[in-house]
């Protein structure tokens, strides 16, 4: 009995021990694959596999060396925000899924031995061993506090460089920073008050704990919303994708048709000096014109460009309301030597474009060429929505939000929808 | 027992009448879904959708919701007043997006047809909102 007994304690508290880390979500069927999903489409020599399925509100993602994916939660999943999924019998899909971390959020990233995951207001870090994937959750230290967070463009998303800081993106909480947010006819506001502490890209310390506004540097400003970022290895700097603005046939039909209106603003990619001013509230920029030009609600009438004339231009633009939530400069050598310092850009899909078709939905990759676009984009994943096209009605099935390298050269994507995560290979 | 058989029978036909009273003509409610249709497509489309369902974590489904089939007066107060963002909550979602107030773009006869329309469509059904109640709410936040 005795011996019973000692054996039933020791294995409770190796249990215990060994759960440490993180804890095991519940529930044994959860999110691990039980048959593949409709497969995404890719470019020739391309293959996707689902390595996990229902995980919730999937936003970005991280992969550490020994291949262990860490997915960042905008809704809790039986209590835990941060999942790592683990590979245990090498067959290519989670088949152990544990988690942590009490808070939702966005953001998520692996540097130097540190896992940083950002909720809507703060930044958290946690030691990590990237061989194992091992996680000591007791670790945790708060980076970054006191963001600005009021309902809209709420996330934050994280990218980090080579010279110790983290960069965070702080959304503005508004649409065109009108004196009445969302509200026709309201003219917007000059100066616009939300810059001073949202609508842009702020620098802190990667390992200084509790910094807030005093503590970081406002990198860039003018910027609306931002979830898609990533530091560009190749040249050290920094890029994002911006949300533009919303309802401009709604409010200007005297300036923008229904079609313009779906496709206006332009989506743009910007590469951020610090300092930059990329326009937001003031100036969009027109996909039409082709230019950047006054925001109606600050005066403008489709020609004049004016205060805009001088602000940080984008280096791409794509097609209004797609809402890019992902971007990822490839640095892997397993795709061909065309993505290579290439990005791809992980669009959410819109839903400003009503009554016209939605569109977005997919993942594009866009060469480059020493920092800078090289040719025009193309669709790389596709089918994710499974929307039949020039639908206007319909529900995505799946929405891309965040993108991930493997350390072999894969490409994961994420889905928050469902919490689905695709992982790309390429082989001749 | 025949008086109590009478007066169940008069207690039949005058809730029957009631009903009858309260339910709309069916030209009514025609007519009210289709002036409620344009409204709903000028002015709420853009955010809750050609099917009412939303923007997951931006725009609220309209679809089989209590703040859509519940308290007329809550709902034709959220239209007249507008909503800040993140109030609705439904099975623990939030819905971030600002309502705005359409109490100077919209009267009571268009925010009447455009309530009796969203609460019978997208598969939803609820009475009819009439100009009156309208009204009476609009005159009581004033």
């Amino acid at each position: 009995m005795k011996k019973v007994l000692i054996l039933a304690c020791s294995v409770v508290f190796a249990a215990a021990a060994f759960g440490s880390d993180t804890t095991r979500v519940k529930s044994s069927s959860t999110g691990i694959v039980k048959k593949d999903e409709a497969p995404i489409t890719l470019p020739q020599g391309f293959k996707s596999v689902v390595i996990a399925t229902d995980l919730g509100r999937a936003r970005h993602l991280t992969v550490a060396a020994n291949g262990d994916v860490f997915v960042k939660l905008e809704k809790l999943k039986e209590g835990k925000g941060i999942l790592r999924l683990h590979d245990k019998n090498g067959d290519g899909k989670a088949d152990e899924i544990t988690g942590w971390g009490n808070y939702i959020g966005t953001g998520i990233a692996i540097k130097n031995g540190y896992l940083y995951a950002s909720s809507d207001e703060n930044v958290y870090r946690y030691k990590i061993d990237e061989k194992t994937g091992k996680v000591d959750t007791a670790s945790v230290e708060k980076i970054v506090t006191g963001l600005v967070s009021q309902n809209q463009h709420s996330s934050k998303s994280i990218a980090l460089d080579n010279s110790g800081n983290i960069y965070v993106n702080i959304g503005a909480p508004s649409n065109c920073c009108q004196v009445q947010d969302r509200v026709k006819g309201s003219p917007g506001q000059d100066p616009c008050p939300i810059l001073e502490k949202a609508g842009g890209i702020w620098q802190f310390k990667a390992d200084k704990a509790n910094q807030s506004y005093a503590e970081g540097v406002r990198y860039a400003t003018g910027l609306r919303n931002v979830v898609g970022l990533d530091w560009n290895t190749e040249v050290n700097e920094l890029y994002c994708m911006q949300h533009g603005r919303d309802m401009l046939f709604q409010f200007f039909p005297e300036l923008f048709n229904q079609k313009e209106g779906a496709e206006n603003p332009a989506e743009e990619m910007f590469r951020l000096t610090k300092g930059a001013d990329c326009g937001w509230p003031y100036c969009y920029y027109d996909n039409d014109k082709q230019q950047k030009l006054m925001t109606p609600e600050y005066g403008g009438d489709r020609k004049k460009a004016d205060r805009c004339a001088d602000k940080t231009k984008s280096v791409a633009q794509f097609p209004g309301h797609l809402a890019p939530n992902g971007l990822l400069f490839y640095t892997g050598s397993q795709f061909p030597a065309k993505y290579k310092n290439g990005a791809f850009i992980a669009f959410h899909g819109s839903w400003n474009r009503s009554p016209e078709p939605q569109a977005g939905f997919f993942v594009v990759f866009m060469p480059f060429k020493n920092g800078m676009p090289n040719g025009k984009w193309e669709v790389f994943a596709d089918g994710f929505s499974q929307i039949p096209k020039g639908a206007t009605e319909g529900r995505a099935k799946y929405r891309p939000c965040g993108l991930a390298q493997g350390p072999d050269g894969s490409l994961y994507v994420s889905d928050d929808t469902n919490g689905t995560i695709w992982k790309v290979n390429y082989s001749k | 027992m025949k008086r109590v058989l009478f007066a169940l029978l008069v207690l039949v036909i005058a809730s029957a009448f009631g009903v009858q009273q309260q339910k709309p003509q069916p030209g009514n409610l025609k007519a009210a879904m289709t002036r409620g249709k344009t409204v709903y497509e000028a002015t709420c489309l853009a955010c809750h959708q050609p099917d009412g369902l939303g923007v997951q974590n931006m725009n609220p489904p309209l679809v089989k919701t209590k703040w859509v089939l519940g308290d007329k007066k809550a709902l034709i107060k959220i239209v007249l007043k507008g909503l800040q963002g993140g109030e609705i909550e439904i099975d623990g979602d939030k819905f971030h997006n600002p309502m705005p107030p359409q109490e100077s773009t919209l009267s009571d006869q268009e925010i009447a047809d455009v309530l009796t329309y969203i609460r019978n469509s997208f598969g939803n059904k609820a009475s009819l909102v009439s100009m009156g109640e309208v009204k009476a709410v609009r005159a009581k936040l004033k």
